[in-house]
């Protein structure tokens, strides 16, 4: 049975899935120790469990057990990586790479970097969403300290070369930290195999709890040092002071170890349904178009312009599906989704971007629907869009004198 | 964006939605917008013996855009040129009430409104 409203929104969040949940419970009431205290057992119990969470996560991202910090999310994450290179290792340059899609908990850092005097190149993408490695190479000086470039895109859900970037640093003898929030728990992820330095990842994107996420930073080959941005009992390596949260911990550990045992498996069932649901869309409507890499991408992420309907009457004309669009209409600022004019991918059809996000619990009735309401929505929206009887009568709105405003 | 039950009710049953004959000396067309914006507003408006008798839309904006001409079409029939120029974008911003971020919706509303007079007196040479 379809129940309604349909969440299609899993780049948001996701729910956190009940063996999640199950494994969290006794850390809030029973077992309740600080992972600090040392000298009672409530407090082993406490960083026992932590110590498994940390060998979960570990396990799923090919990594020590030691390298993994806990935050509160890849947002803390992102700007400790930043943060904590830029002023650890100021001396040895003050030049940044990162690219123009990058969320926002990394484009607002960067930018906070470059007020206290730090170089920013933000590089920018190819129509597909991918970088250009060869103006990564050609961006790097003898400043650059680090490249921050993240592996799987949140809105067009593009999958960056990261191994091949990772080889560049290397080569270079640069940093690399990469922005995993989207990736990590859905494909699979080896900071070893991809010359990864430091990594960040989020609970609530793999099922685990929201508050909840971590920095993988690279212990040897090289020896990774951050400025810590909290002071405190030292927790973390010194890297992240501050009372471990024990059962959000304990969440992220399981959700990892979930992903792990699911992820290929989850990933081609995903693979299909998205193709089911573009297929459908796409067998019924003209002029819909795919944004970001075709083949390069979540499994999860769909995400395509509807030309000539804007994205927030769209939306409202799917009330019971929960999707985003990139349209302005959507947002405080009225501006259309950086990430799509990234890509060259006209305003118009920015605002009529719509993205799909798909996850562990979307069932085939579900695609079926959407696809189904999706077609009518904007057949029905057409039908009271001005450019779309334009377009019928053969006027090329590019040559349209519009009124701005 | 949770919206008003009035703009909600536009949307779903949008009043006098389509289009009038362009080339009809009685219709004023009036386009406003543009689609980088990401809202178009369209109006027309078929007048006889200045008085408006009839009035069409087509909407390329978010939901308040649609409801917002939707509502012109309506207030705009039975008025003459003039009465109908009055008409404020203030007016369908309460009437819907519409929130601050949507103000320019109605706004555009309100050119429309003026743009499709203005076509209508250039054709029929109206000063
Ligand atoms: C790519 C990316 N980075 C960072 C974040 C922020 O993650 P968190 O909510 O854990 O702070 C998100 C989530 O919106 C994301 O998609
Ligand atoms: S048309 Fe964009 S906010 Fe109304």
């Amino acid at each position: 049975m379809l129940k309604l409203p349909i969440f299609m929104d899993y780049h948001s969040t996701t729910p956190v899935d009940p063996r999640v949940l199950e494994a969290m419970l006794p850390y809030f009431t029973q077992k309740f120790g600080n992972a600090a205290s040392k000298n009672h057992s409530f407090g082993w119990e406490a960083e026992e469990a932590v110590n498994k969470a940390r060998e979960q996560v570990a396990q799923l991202i090919s990594c020590h057990p030691k390298e993994v910090v806990f935050t509160s999310g890849a947002t803390e994450s992102d700007n400790l990586a930043l943060k904590g290179v830029a002023s650890m290792y100021r001396e040895k340059g003050n030049h940044i790479i990162t690219a123009v899609t990058e969320h926002k908990a990394i484009l607002d850092t960067a930018k906070r970097l470059e007020k206290e005097g730090f170089k920013v190149t933000y590089l920018p993408v190819k129509p597909d969403g991918l970088i250009d490695l060869e103006l990564l190479k050609s961006s790097i000086t003898d400043q650059t300290i680090l490249i921050s470039i993240m592996m799987a895109n949140n809105e067009i859900g593009v999958i960056q070369p990261i191994a091949e970037i990772g080889q560049i640093a290397k080569e270079r003898g640069i940093l690399f930290h990469t922005d995993a929030a989207q990736a990590v728990g859905k494909i699979p992820v080896n900071v070893e195999a991809m010359g990864i330095d430091l990594m960040s990842f989020s609970g609530h994107k793999m099922y685990g709890p929201k508050g909840i996420g971590g920095l993988y930073v690279r212990r040897k080959n090289p020896r990774v040092r951050l400025l810590p941005m909290m002071d405190g009992g030292g927790h973390e390596r010194g890297m992240r002071s501050g009372t471990l949260n024990v059962p959000m911990i304990v969440g992220l550990g399981e959700a990892c170890e979930i992903s792990g045992k699911e992820m290929i498996q989850e990933g081609l069932r995903l693979t299909q349904m998205r193709k089911k649901l573009q297929d459908h869309i796409m067998g019924e409507l003209d002029e819909v178009y795919l944004n970001g890499h075709p083949e390069n991408r979540l499994p999860q992420n769909l995400n395509m312009s509807f030309a000539y309907v804007e994205g927030e009457s769209l939306l409202m004309g799917l009330k019971e599906i929960a999707l985003s669009s990139g349209s302005a209409c959507t947002t405080a600022t009225l501006e259309p989704s950086y990430v799509l004019r990234a890509l060259g991918v006209g305003s118009d059809l920015a605002h009529s971007s719509l993205r799909f996000g798909l996850g562990r619990f979307t069932t085939d009735e579900e695609i079926e629907y959407v696809g189904k309401k999706v077609v009518e929505a904007v057949n029905r929206l057409r039908e009271m869009s001005p450019l779309y009887e334009m377009a019928k009568e053969g006027i090329d709105l590019k040559s349209v004198q519009w009124t701005e405003h | 964006m949770s919206y008003s039950k009035k703009v909600i009710d536009h949307y779903n049953n949008p009043r006098n939605m389509g289009s009038l004959d362009k080339a009809d000396k009685e219709v004023g067309t009036g386009v406003v917008g543009a689609p980088e914006c990401g809202d178009v507003m369209k109006l027309q408006l078929k007048i006889s013996g200045g008085i408006i008798e009839d009035a069409r839309f087509k909407t390329f904006g978010c939901g308040s855009a649609i409801a917002s001409s939707s509502l012109a079409t309506e207030w705009v029939k039975g008025k003459t040129l003039d009465e109908a120029f009055q008409i404020k974008n203030t007016e369908i911003v309460n009437e819907l009430s519409l929130p601050p971020v949507k103000i320019h919706c109605s706004v555009l509303a309100e050119d429309a409104i003026k743009a499709a007079i203005a076509d209508y007196k250039k054709k029929n040479d109206i000063a």
